[in-house]
């Protein structure tokens, strides 16, 4: 008997669209309260044009960060298929876990870490006088946390799922290391990594938890679009809706760019 | 004679047999649940309060929502199914009062700042000016939340310039980076450094009284419980109440 995928049970239309409506309709809401009137003025204010900035740019500095040090751990993850069961699985749900962690439980492990008085805060401040909580730095720190196992799964779906007879074909025909995982492997799974280099770039555009737990909240360096949104919130809620309304539209322009790729490479 | 004697004794116990249980039933007739919404800052106490009035109405459920009082006016103004609101601000009180939905609010206790710093007090903070020194990390509340309001209004009433290095989103935020040493100094309520115990050190200093944060609380409009939403309010405001309320560090209103 054959299935063929684009023919699926009526029944399933009725949960499908609750679960769709779940999903969609409190960003219609959203979207139908939002002060179209005031928004151009409410979007130009300093203070949000402040916290956008510092959003997009230490969004970008941590998906950098995470393509350098994110990349390869996705190597050694791919690799991981020859290892024995039980470190491979250990390190597969160490990588995972930010994902399901809540965010703020990854601030407070942060801070009991690089804090003034943490593991490695204290002797950096101490030999040093670096302290790293209330800082930018923090900031890019807490959203590689969060962000990074994004692009750690992608790439390494996409390694897993490339063709790795085209790098043996290379091999043998003289090519070098570097010339194979230049001219092979790198196009090969080129889509992965832009994929999940942009699905990382949204989520830390969107971290809240884990940022205003390890860095705090203070405009210009660590105050975020996330928390200026939960602050305007407390004060002025169109305020609160138009940074949400930016929010919400910078990650659906991301998304849909992606197409279907970034699901692919989570699942394989 | 006799026969209207009879009548009167039967009338009496008539009279008197309803009236048996009645002073029972009328000691407590409250019964179903109500929901509460308080400023973080009344978590101790108010469970305290909760557990002395549930002796009294042991019919009586009570469910507490604690949290910022800003963030809970806002949840009330969207429609949460609530019996009672206690802010830790007239401003916040004003929000739901604004919007119909309570009116006639009590200011029940006052709260003042202090300072609160580490317990092994690492910059050897004394008085509110140290603040000023760039090279403390201190934490703030933020300007939108009534902690962060208060801290406003005493800074200008001292005129002292303090920068600090975060604004959190609550009070109880400030305390916890005080906590974890992760400042040398946050603003917080007198309160939570009493509720903090051991965990931090509380410093008075006397431009706090320039602040004096009163709270209003009020049984709302559209209460389903206002009978024993209005017993709990009058609760918090008879003199055990507040005999309880200043144990926990609050002050007359």
């Amino acid at each position: 008997m054959r299935r063929r995928s684009s023919s699926i049970a009526p029944a399933l239309w009725i949960p499908a669209g609750i679960a769709l409506g779940l999903l969609v309709l409190p960003l219609l809401g959203l979207i139908i309260r939002a002060p179209w009137a005031q928004l151009p003025e409410l979007l130009s204010r300093p203070t949000v044009l402040q916290a956008l900035g510092l959003s997009v740019g230490t969004a970008g500095l941590t998906t950098v960060l995470s393509l350098l040090l994110g990349v390869p751990l996705a190597f050694v993850l791919a690799s991981s298929v020859d290892w024995p069961a039980v470190p491979r699985r250990l390190v597969r749900a160490l990588v995972t876990v930010p994902l399901v962690l809540p965010p703020v439980v990854g601030g407070v492990a942060l801070l009991l870490l690089l804090g003034r008085r943490g593991l490695i805060g204290q002797p950096l401040d101490d030999w040093f006088g670096i302290t790293i909580p209330f800082t930018t730095a923090a900031v890019v720190i807490a959203q590689t946390f969060v962000a990074m196992p994004f692009l750690v799964l992608s790439v390494e779906g996409a390694l897993r799922a490339s063709d790795r007879r085209f790098e043996i074909a290379a091999g043998t025909l003289g090519a070098s290391r570097f010339t194979i995982f230049r001219r092979v492997t790198l196009p090969l799974i080129a889509p992965g990594i832009g994929a999940g280099a942009l699905l990382c770039f949204t989520r830390a555009l969107g971290e809240f938890g884990a940022t205003i737990t390890f860095a705090g909240s203070f405009p210009g360096v660590t105050q975020t679009l996330p928390i200026a949104t939960y602050l305007e919130l407390q004060r002025d809620p169109d305020a609160a809706i138009a940074l949400s309304l930016v929010l919400i539209v910078v990650s659906i322009v991301v998304l849909v760019s992606l197409r279907d790729r970034w699901t692919a490479g989570l699942s394989s | 004679m006799r026969r209207v004697l009879a009548v009167a004794a039967v009338l009496a116990l008539a009279g008197c047999a309803p009236a048996e249980p009645a002073p029972a039933a009328s000691e407590d007739t409250l019964s179903g649940s109500i929901t509460v919404f308080a400023a973080a800052s009344l978590t101790e106490s108010f469970e305290q309060l909760k557990s002395e009035f549930v002796k009294a109405h042991p019919d009586v459920a009570i469910t507490f929502n604690f949290g910022g009082s800003s963030a809970l006016a806002e949840q009330i103004v969207q429609g949460a199914p609530v019996d009672v609101f206690a802010a830790a601000s007239p401003a916040t009180m004003a929000t739901v009062v604004d919007a119909s939905l309570a009116s006639d609010p009590t200011h029940f206790v006052s709260n003042i700042l202090e300072l609160a710093v580490p317990t092994d007090n690492p910059a050897g903070v004394k008085a509110l000016a140290d603040l000023e020194n760039a090279d403390l990390k201190v934490a703030f509340c933020a300007a939108e939340v009534p902690c962060g309001a208060a801290t406003v209004t005493v800074l200008d009433a001292t005129g002292l310039t303090i920068t600090p290095d975060t604004y959190e989103q609550d009070v109880k935020a400030v305390l916890t980076k005080v906590e974890l040493g992760e400042v040398d100094a946050g603003l917080v309520y007198k309160t939570d450094v009493l509720a903090a115990g051991d965990a931090v050190l509380g410093i008075e200093f006397s431009e706090a009284s320039e602040a004096v944060n009163l709270y209003p609380i009020a049984t709302l409009a559209d209460s389903q419980n206002a009978e024993a939403a209005d017993a709990f309010v009058a609760w918090v405001l008879s003199p055990e109440g507040q005999e309880l309320l200043q144990t926990w560090g609050f002050g007359a209103p």
